[in-house]
């Protein structure tokens, strides 16, 4: 079974984000996720001041087996992205939801974070899926 | 549900992520591919290989079925046991399947097909075996374990109890009945070590067994890199019905001569020939950052081609591919990946032989 926090919301498409205390909002893609997708090897991350929608594409993991696009849970600016993914992918496998984030996106509409999934309602989505 | 071999139950239990591959349950991976993959170029790996399917061919004509049968020519085959790789083609010169057929006697012939394709194989087999006299006996009772790596013989060996030493002694592209064991020195890595073929009920044990003398279970998935890294054809990616060997970088297991050998194909692939072919398989090095994927565009200056078998290599850590071009084509080309035209260069394969890069 994955692994799925508690206390961070998901898309459906298998990302996740987590509102910090300073209001900027981290995302990443979930444990289940990387299982599906397997060892990365190359991750490509927004650039930092880049503007995002909700929903849009916005980082591409890359396995051995797959490329996937990562999309944005919320609309905003990237204020941080994740460098130590370009020689380290294998983070986003050992550590999905800590030292395998992606990037930041400071929300430039903080209703959207209502819309996002919780995580039992993501544990339905991945126990659908794999059906 | 797809079909099952003797270890699915195993692979459940030891966590393996399955997926369904030509109707089969099979494990890809059991945890990290990339660790499966260099446990095999670096130590000792297993791959469940049961869903092949094994048939004994036999009769007293079954060399000269064979001969007619296949593009390579078993009239090459001498000692017993001595085993060749084999496409079988239809009239029009595509490849039905490829094999590796071994030869125990002069009545008794085995072949290994690939599992996507077994019933189709069958039915070929068969459609030519009456007018030989030969019979064609799916072996269903026997599994396969493909125990590969530079450590995997001595590993594999220690089970094995008195037959060790004369499976140690096996040449190269070799296998032999040694009780109720069929131990062949072949592959699909690129690396050293033998293909056990074995009775069904004796697999689960013969598994953990290798797995206590330290060989890594290791899923499909490693299995897809370790051949494509060895320079190896994927049936279904690289051939299938509508290509003739020429054009999938096989006119090495075509055997023209003796040319007063017929064989199923054999008009198709000299008129091809004759014609001049328009398209070859190349083996290709992306040194971007990127991975190449089956079905990719290629750009060369003499036309578009299409990636045929794409990966990222974890011997080479870059991505490696084999395309199907132009034949005019030269050293560079280009790769339409996810919407960027991306350099790629054309290189000779193998890339990886034992452990060892080739190319860089």
């Amino acid at each position: 079974m994955s692994n799925i926090p508690a206390d961070l919301k998901y898309l459906d498409s298998h990302e996740w984000a987590r509102v910090e205390s300073d209001g900027t909002v981290t995302i990443g893609i979930s444990d289940h996720a990387q299982g599906a997708l397997g060892d990365l090897v190359f991750v490509e991350v927004p650039e930092v001041g880049k503007s995002l929608t909700k929903g849009g594409a916005a980082a591409v993991v890359e396995s051995v087996k797959a490329a996937s696009d990562v999309y944005s849970p919320v609309s905003g600016e990237v204020v941080a992205a994740n460098d130590a993914l370009s020689g380290s992918p294998e983070l986003v496998n050992s550590d999905p939801y800590g030292a395998g984030w992606l990037f930041k996106i400071k929300p430039s509409n903080n209703g959207e974070l209502q819309q996002l999934l919780d995580a039992k309602a993501y544990e339905k989505v991945v126990a659908d899926a794999a059906h | 549900m797809g079909l099952k071999t003797p270890l699915f139950d195993t692979h459940v239990a030891a966590g393996a992520r399955m997926v369904d591959f030509g109707g089969w349950d099979m494990p890809v991976n059991y945890g990290s591919q990339i660790e499966e993959h260099h446990a095999v170029r670096r130590d000792a790996g297993m791959f469940d290989v049961s869903h092949m399917l094994i048939a004994d061919v036999t009769g007293a004509r079954v060399r000269d079925y064979l001969r007619y049968l296949l593009a390579n020519d078993v009239a090459k085959l001498k000692d017993s046991g001595k085993a060749l790789y084999s496409c079988m083609l239809n009239e029009q010169g595509g490849v039905v399947d490829d094999l590796i057929v071994y030869f125990i006697n002069e009545s008794w012939f085995r072949v290994v097909v690939n599992a996507g394709t077994r019933d189709k194989d069958i039915a070929w087999l068969k459609r030519f075996s009456d007018k030989f006299g030969v019979d064609i006996k799916p072996r269903t009772d026997l599994a396969m374990i493909a125990v590969q790596g530079p450590n995997a013989r001595a590993k594999a060996a220690t089970l094995i109890g008195k037959y060790a030493d004369e499976a140690l002694q096996l040449k190269t592209f070799v296998g032999r009945e040694l009780g109720q064991y069929f131990i062949a020195r072949t592959g699909y890595t690129g690396e050293d070590g033998w293909e056990v073929m074995l009775p069904v009920g004796e697999a689960p044990k013969f598994w953990s067994d290798l797995k206590a003398a330290g060989v890594a279970q290791c899923g499909l998935g490693a299995r897809d890199t370790l051949r494509l890294e060895a320079g190896m054809n994927l049936y279904g990616n690289d051939m299938d019905e509508k290509l003739s060997p020429l054009e999938s970088g096989l006119t090495w297991t075509v055997a023209f001569d003796p040319p007063e050998r017929d064989f199923v194909g054999r008009a198709a692939l000299e008129a091809q020939r004759a014609a001049g072919l328009k398209r070859k398989l190349v083996g290709l090095i992306l040194d971007d950052r990127g991975v190449l994927r089956g079905h990719q565009r290629v750009v060369t200056p003499a036309g578009d081609g299409e990636l045929t078998s794409g990966t990222f290599s974890p011997t080479m850590e870059k991505s490696i591919g084999f395309a199907r071009v132009p034949v005019a084509t030269g050293d560079r080309v280009e790769v339409d990946i996810r919407g960027k035209l991306l350099p790629a260069r054309v290189v000779k394969y193998p890339f990886v032989r034992n452990g060892k890069p080739l190319v860089s």
